[in-house]
């Protein structure tokens, strides 16, 4: 078979893309009509930038889901190699395709023969994935310990600060360079750091339900038996692997049993998940620590203290409210930097296995023959500028609505 | 500031001197195929199975290096068994000025770290002189007259270039100026920039790094720009009938390069990042590469050298840019 020229392929790619495009068009129409009723997010819409933003956005989160676990848009398998499609450019025509099997390769193969679109839409899940989680644990333990420096100050702020600028001191990529290699995962650091970043969250929710509800015994005891059970749960299946929280060769720390252990993580992933979390969560306690520190002296902190509400109640629903604009805002903005920061780890060839589809992997085994072959890397390399870009987009449009009210 | 340091080149130290780090150690050293006692008798010769403060105070210089004695030959951490008697030194460490010799080139870290850190520089050099004049041009021009089309259009420029990692857009410069599928005008290596740079070796690496800096700094110049072309006194100067060409450059530029001082100087440590990244890239063997050879191999003296070195430019840099600024800020200084 021939070919494909450019234009067959962008039309191709197009069709590949519809229930993406279905999805897209579902969430703008149900948006714009009830743009009026939706707060925040909806005013979103009333500004190009940030509608920009959010469809790039949402185009790789669709296509990650759709992609991902549904299997829908991909066209071969992204692991399988298939013979005589080594480095072949965008379009190339399957040799001898099987029945059922999808006869082109629409972006060209890679240097194992792999279907680079395929690879790029698997790719986005695990993108998709990992970022706006690790940015999630790394607020919850930016703001549990960001709001009582700022709110306390004194000693424990200075002991705080001070390890946040530790951290922040260091250069990123020799902090993964040093985490993020398989001898570090054979002594289990990455599980002790998982088991003290992970339970931030719990932490986080037992306060903040517990410094509302404290006055009604009758509600606050079983919702918080419940909260504290389910994300209790969910924090020891997340932790502990095979049955045990921390597996070294010399010793082990038991963990929750393998039969009620909800899921298991690759050591890898983690590796790659704690190391994002801890190099984000420093400039998240900084940003909370300066916003708790400029909002606690308005006047309804004051009133709120003359009530006689506590520290924590204070702290969680008088200012951590009134920070939320520019902390959704720096959310949006840290997903794009962990994005980028998953890209560089996949670059450098560190956590991540060298046959895993995710972009910065990618675009690093692409590199080698780029003079020669540009498309393995150039297709990645643009999903993770796009996506990224979207959310720098996204953020200034979220910015700029908030700021206008 | 001492104290940050010593504490991060400690967390090096410690996380080097971890047990599987150091069998590897012993492995890409000797032999892969060696037996767990031939790992434990190597590093116990070449001292690294110490206690962990003893070994981080000998390298540091306030511990005596150690010495052993087999079949009657003595070796230690600052001689090896050639040298004379007398000429051996009971400390050597950082303090002394000796930082140990590097595994993996097998010559002194010292000389190795001076010479690929000027070569840095000189690319460094290259990306500060594009870099800052461009970012502040884009800032100045973007919030001279905020919400204008010109404004728009620079400021989505600024956003896309801090969206664009290195990684990302060398990738991209390289296939569209460096490959058989674009133009040919670059190199697409920079190796031969080494000894000897030239516009078409050397423009990739050093506009990749500049572009991702450049954003940034770009987009806090508008900020502070747009907050100066509001204030009191560029209004008094605009009713005097100032031309608006004497007011931004005159009055307002002053005040408002003083917020992008302090960005810049902040930018150091990021840049590092991207020096990393674009050496690896471009194949040009600096600091950055440096880096990740000590790094992949677990070379402990190279890689604590380097770490150092990079904590120093951090601190450093966040100590200047304190004070610079206070001194360009006459509110701070006067009071």
């Amino acid at each position: 078979m021939e070919p494909l020229t450019w234009g067959e392929i962008f039309l191709r790619v197009v069709t590949q893309l519809t229930p993406v495009w279905i999805a897209l068009i579902v969430v703008f129409a149900l948006s714009i009509t009830f743009k009026r009723k939706l707060g925040l997010y909806g005013k979103l819409f009333d500004s190009t930038i940030g509608m920009i933003g959010f469809g790039l956005v949402m185009f790789w989160v669709f296509a990650g889901i759709f992609g991902g676990p549904l299997d829908m848009i991909i066209t071969h398998d992204p692991l399988s190699q298939i013979s005589g499609m080594k480095n072949k450019p965008p379009g190339t025509a399957l040799r001898s395709p099987d029945e059922g099997e999808y006869a082109y390769f629409l972006l060209g193969g890679d240097n194992l023969a792999r279907d680079v679109f395929s690879r790029v839409i698997k790719g986005a899940w695990i993108v998709v994935q990992i970022a706006p989680l690790a940015t999630l644990f790394a607020f919850m333990v930016g703001i549990t310990l960001g709001l009582p420096a700022g709110y306390y100050g004194g000693r424990l702020d200075t002991v705080l600060s001070f390890l946040a600028n530790l951290i922040l001191a260091f250069p990123v990529i020799l902090l993964f360079y040093l985490l993020v290699t398989p001898e570090i995962v054979l002594t289990g650091i990455p599980n002790y750091m998982a088991l003290f970043l992970f339970v931030f969250p719990l932490v986080f929710m037992t306060i903040l339900l517990n410094a509302r509800y404290h006055t009604q015994p009758s509600l606050r005891t079983p919702l918080l038996i419940g909260v504290i059970g389910i994300l209790g749960w969910l924090y020891l299946s997340l932790v502990s692997t095979n049955g045990a929280v921390v597996a070294t060769p010399t010793y082990t720390v038991p963990g929750l049993p393998r039969v009620v252990d909800l899921f298991d993580i690759d050591p890898g992933i983690l590796v790659v998940f704690v190391s994002v979390v801890f190099v984000n969560s420093p400039t998240v306690f900084r940003i909370v620590r300066g916003l708790a520190m400029d909002i606690k002296t308005r006047d309804y902190v004051a009133a709120a203290q003359t009530r006689g509400e506590g520290p924590w109640y204070i702290m969680l629903w008088e200012i951590l409210p009134n920070a939320r604009g520019p902390l959704i805002v720096d959310f949006c903005l840290r997903i794009g930097y962990t994005t980028i920061l998953l890209g560089t780890l996949g670059f450098f060839g560190l956590g991540l296995a060298s046959e895993s589809p995710d972009w910065g992997t990618t675009i690093n085994s692409g590199r080698q023959l780029l003079r020669a072959f540009v498309h393995p890397a150039v297709v990645p390399a643009v999903a993770l500028l796009t996506m990224v870009l979207g959310l720098n987009l996204l953020a200034d449009g979220l910015r700029e609505e908030s700021l206008r009210d | 500031m001492v104290l940050t340091a010593l504490c991060l080149t400690f967390i090096v130290f410690w996380l080097t001197n971890l047990y599987p780090n150091l069998e590897k150690l012993a492995k890409t050293q000797g032999n892969f195929r060696m037996s767990d006692e031939a790992v434990a008798s190597y590093l116990e010769k070449n001292g690294y199975l110490q206690p962990l403060p003893v070994k981080f105070g000998q390298w540091l210089g306030v511990l005596p290096g150690w010495t052993q004695e087999a079949d009657g030959v003595v070796t230690g951490k600052c001689f090896t068994a050639s040298t004379p008697e007398e000429d051996r030194p009971q400390f050597c460490g950082v303090l002394q000025g000796d930082w140990g010799v590097s595994t993996v080139f097998k010559d002194e870290v010292g000389g190795i770290v001076a010479e690929r850190l000027g070569l840095t520089g000189k690319l460094m050099f290259f990306v500060m002189l594009l870099m800052v004049p461009m970012a502040l041009l884009i800032g100045v021009l973007a919030g001279m007259r905020e919400g204008s089309k010109l404004d728009r259009s620079l400021s989505t420029f600024s956003i896309a270039s801090t969206a664009t990692p290195e990684y990302v857009s060398g990738v991209i410069f390289i296939a569209v100026f460096a490959s058989s599928a674009g133009w040919k005008i670059f190199n697409g290596s920079a190796t031969s920039a080494m000894e000897d740079a030239t516009f078409a070796n050397f423009t990739l690496p050093v506009v990749t790094i500049a572009l991702y800096g450049m954003g940034y700094i770009a987009r806090m110049t508008r900020a502070s720009m747009t907050e100066v072309m509001t204030a009191q006194y560029i209004r008094t100067a605009r009713l005097k009938g100032v031309s608006f060409g004497n007011i931004v450059l005159k009055h307002a530029l002053r005040n408002a390069l003083i917020a992008p001082f302090t960005v810049i100087m902040l930018q150091f440590p990021w840049l590092l990042n991207g020096v990393v990244i674009v050496e690896t890239l471009f194949n040009y063997k600096g600091f950055g590469w440096v880096l990740v050879q000590a790094a992949g191999n677990n070379d402990i003296e190279l890689l604590l050298a380097v770490s150092v070195v990079s904590v120093i430019v951090v601190l450093v840099t966040q100590l200047i840019s304190d004070i610079g600024y206070v001194y360009l800020n006459p509110r701070i200084r006067i009071s």
